[in-house]
């Protein structure tokens, strides 16, 4: 009897556990349209006495399709001057080569960031903001004021980043 | 005492597993079993999407609403015909002119059969057209941008209704008048309507590369009431072919008056022959006056036309065009199946459905087999284009739609059902209840050459108990029938918007690829944009003050403006720099008497103020936008008239 119901009481226990529906299926995107990526895991913004906008990082590549990126000796001026329209059309509402404004102020950014952690800020600000440590910090410091991403090519980013080593 | 709680633990065990999981194993209830499967049908769950997008028109509301099948979900409301505040839509000074008539502005209309472009009979999902009934109109909504890109209206009609339905390449969107009126319009007396009143079918050419609407021809018909219409498909394609009522001619108290006839009208025209003739010069010209508003959406902004003539057609001068097929009883709906060989009477006094043969018409046609004439438009008789009677047991059938098998699914008013029928053996299949007294009824593609046989959505004009009562006024029922199997199964009932006469449906795929997420900043040709912001600027023009305003997360430039003054028309031409999908943004002034803008990224829209007292008055960005969109505000300074303060626009003290 005692037997028994050591077996019953197992199934018990067994049954509790099933029953509970099917896996969930993980990391599934749909298939039509955008949908928002699931949540990353949360880092707390590391404390430092260097805001993140003074804070040079250079061996930091940040987050997203920009992996290596080599700039030549020469700064080429016909790119810079199409990425110098770009950035008027797209970026000037929230940055100044003058002054920091709703978010930093792009000169000497090469002084401080590498240009993979530029060009990927560009592309993709909100994984960045979502996985690069810089990038959170400075989301913090710059009053929650996320970077809007302006749907820019590769080629454009790129140009941009030319324009940047002229300033 | 343990011991014992164990036990009965145990024993609780086992009556659980008897207990639970049941409706895995199936048949222990079958309602149970039945309904959780219903579920699974049209549960789409969080973050997944719908099979099918289904256009609803609204009805009264003038618009067509977007919905998900199978879910039921409402994705989109897209103004058509009327004002619609929530984007700023006939309110804004761009898209204003796009409500413009022969009567002047009208703002809103009674819109009722939504229809999908085509190419070879199947739905390419290029554009929807739909009609306006009241102040007759047709529209063309982009369906990549689902705003509406154009309205031409019509003229000599009246009661817009066997419209918008397109031929199989979407060479014509067809519009045909309800209410016969005198052509051209004059003043006469009403009693004398028989033999002088017209009803007008005009077809509306598309162009095949942008889609622009152009009044081909109209074709002047008798002063019957033309209800509804359907071209040919397949082999019938040519033709079209349209419902009457009211041959009877009368005036007043057509409840009664235009039930007399024990036989109505199928008008069949065969429009390839009228277009051939007009081609070759024939039709005569006429004067008339009426809108054609077409949207740019490059310069965001929409001009309105006015057109003074239009091609009209006897068409007892073009033999062999128009031929009349008796059909019983006052028909509204007329349908023509895949094949193209069967048309569809719904005689909505009948109980039984008419179907006439295409083949059968053409063999009459060729043997002149004529049972006389009206208004010198020959009448075949009704027993050599018969193909077959439906005799369904329904009173009332109204609309009928085609799943591409072989079944026919009409919708019986009187009787609130919908009956599956097949075609050629004219064998009632199976009935379900609508609940309650379905209009039309619709299948994704089912009045094309090729129908998704999936779902049927039943159209209801009654809700009744339907859902929580929401006071006296309800929200039009809407079913969901899963017809994939030999009997049809009722799986939803949800809420429509206003009310949809009928509705269109396209695979989800066909669409959501292509779909438009943001307009290109450097896209923008509105003469107004700002398309960098240090180009925001504000100019006086005599009473008239032009803000160029740019708009991004989460700020306007500029955002303080002084020297504005009591009397002006300020007029705010706002661009949104955004750049990403969905982040629009929002703009009112406080104590307009227009509406707000809603603002797409790239996009640039106008809206006018006009202060009446001195102060100074916040504006800011209706659409929450990001974490800081609390702080999206700004402030004008409206001075007194006399005043000398000179106009000057700040960001930030720049």
């Amino acid at each position: 009897m005692k037997t028994i119901h050591r077996i019953a009481l197992l199934f018990t226990l067994g049954l509790l556990l099933s029953c509970g529906g099917k896996e969930e299926k993980k990391n599934k995107r749909p298939e039509l349209g955008e949908a928002p990526v699931e949540a990353v895991k949360k880092e707390v913004p590391k404390s430092t006495e260097v805001p993140a906008s003074k804070r040079i990082t250079l061996d930091n590549k940040g987050v997203g399709s920009i992996k290596n990126l080599a700039l030549n000796a020469t700064i080429d001026d016909a790119m810079a001057k199409r990425g110098e329209a770009i950035f008027k059309t797209n970026c000037t509402a929230c940055h100044k080569t003058t002054k920091r404004f709703i978010g930093p102020n792009p000169t000497g950014i090469l002084e401080r960031r590498s240009p993979e952690w530029v060009m990927n800020m560009i592309l993709d600000p909100k994984l960045m903001t979502e996985e690069d440590q810089c990038a959170k910090d400075l989301l913090v410091e710059f009053n929650g004021a996320a970077m809007s991403n302006q749907n820019l090519t590769e080629t454009q980013a790129r140009e941009i980043l030319e324009y940047f080593r002229t300033l | 005492m343990k011991k014992y709680k164990i036990q009965l633990l145990s024993l609780l065990g086992m009556a659980m597993f008897l207990t639970s999981c049941g409706d895995n194993n199936g048949n222990k209830k079958s309602s149970g079993a039945l309904n959780s499967n219903n579920a699974e049908k049209v549960y789409v769950a969080p973050g997944e999407h719908d099979e099918f997008y289904a256009f609803m028109s609204g009805g009264y509301s003038g618009n067509l609403t977007v919905y998900g099948l199978p879910s039921g979900r409402m994705f989109k409301e897209i103004p058509v015909f009327s004002q619609f505040p929530t984007t700023g839509y006939g309110y804004s000074e761009e898209t204003k002119p796009m409500l413009n008539t022969s009567y002047g502005f009208v703002p809103a209309d009674d819109s009722h059969h939504p229809d999908i472009s085509q190419t070879n009979g199947e739905l390419d999902g290029r554009w929807i057209f739909i009609n306006g009934n009241n102040t007759p109109r047709i529209a063309r909504i982009d369906l990549q941008t689902f705003e509406t890109a154009e309205i031409i209206e019509v003229p000599n009609s009246a009661g817009n209704h066997s419209s918008s339905y397109i031929t199989e390449n979407t060479e014509y969107v067809v519009a045909g008048t309800r209410f016969s009126v005198p052509i051209p319009q004059r003043d006469m007396p009403i009693a004398d309507y028989k033999g002088n009143f017209k009803g007008a079918l005009s077809f509306i050419s598309v162009d095949p590369e942008d889609g622009e609407m152009a009044i081909k021809f109209q074709l002047i018909m008798p002063g019957f009431n033309y209800d509804l219409s359907h071209p040919g498909r397949d082999k019938s394609h040519g033709w079209f072919f349209f419902t009457t009522y009211n041959t009877e001619e009368s005036n007043s108290l057509l409840e009664v008056n235009a039930s007399q006839n024990d036989k109505d009208f199928i008008a069949a025209v065969n429009w390839k022959k009228i277009e051939e003739y007009v081609n070759n010069g024939g039709g005569t010209k006429m004067p008339a006056n009426y809108a054609h508003n077409v949207y740019d959406e490059h310069t965001h902004t929409a001009t309105t036309t006015m057109n003074k003539e239009v091609l009209t057609v006897d068409p007892t001068k073009v033999p062999g065009a128009v031929y009349f097929l008796p059909t019983p009883k006052s028909p509204h709906g007329v349908d023509v199946d895949p094949t193209g060989n069967y048309i569809i009477g719904n005689g909505k006094l009948s109980a039984d459905l008419t179907v006439h043969s295409f083949d059968k018409m053409l063999a009459a046609i060729e043997g002149k087999k004529f049972d006389g004439e009206a208004y010198g438009i020959p009448i075949l008789k009704f027993e050599d284009v018969l193909a077959g009677q439906v005799k369904s047991g329904g009173l009332g059938p109204l609309h009928t739609e085609f799943d591409g098998k072989g079944n026919a699914y009409t919708t019986f008013f009187i009787s609130s059902e919908v009956v599956k029928w097949k075609l050629g053996t004219w064998e009632v299949l199976d009935r379900k209840p609508t609940f309650y007294s379905v209009g039309h009824g619709m299948i994704p593609g089912g009045n094309s050459r090729k129908p998704f046989g999936k779902y049927f959505v039943s159209m209801n004009k009654i809700t009744k108990d339907r859902y929580l009562p929401t006071g006296p006024e309800l929200e039009h029922s809407a079913q969901l029938y899963d017809i994939s199997g030999d009997k049809m199964e009722l799986i939803y009932d949800f809420p429509t918007h206003g009310e949809p006469h009928y509705a269109a449906a396209i695979p989800a795929e066909m669409l959501a690829p292509k779909s438009k997420k943001i307009y290109r900043l450097d896209d923008n040709k509105h003469p107004d944009a700002v398309t960098t912001p240090d180009k925001a600027r504000v100019v006086r023009k005599g009473n008239e003050v032009h803000i160029y305003m740019a708009m991004i997360r989460s700020h306007f430039t500029p955002d303080n403006i002084e020297g504005v003054k009591v009397g002006d028309k300020v007029y705010f031409h706002i661009t949104n720099h955004e750049q990403d999908f969905d982040v629009p943004h929002g703009f009112m002034m406080i104590g307009q008497n227009t509406s707000g803008l809603l603002i797409m990224p790239g996009q640039t829209k106008t809206s006018v103020w006009e202060p009446k007292q001195p102060g100074v008055w916040p504006f800011y960005c209706t659409d929450f936008c990001s974490a800081l969109h609390q702080e999206m505000q700004g402030y004008v300074r409206v001075s007194p008239a006399s005043s000398d303060i000179e106009l000057s626009w700040t960001l930030d003290g720049e």
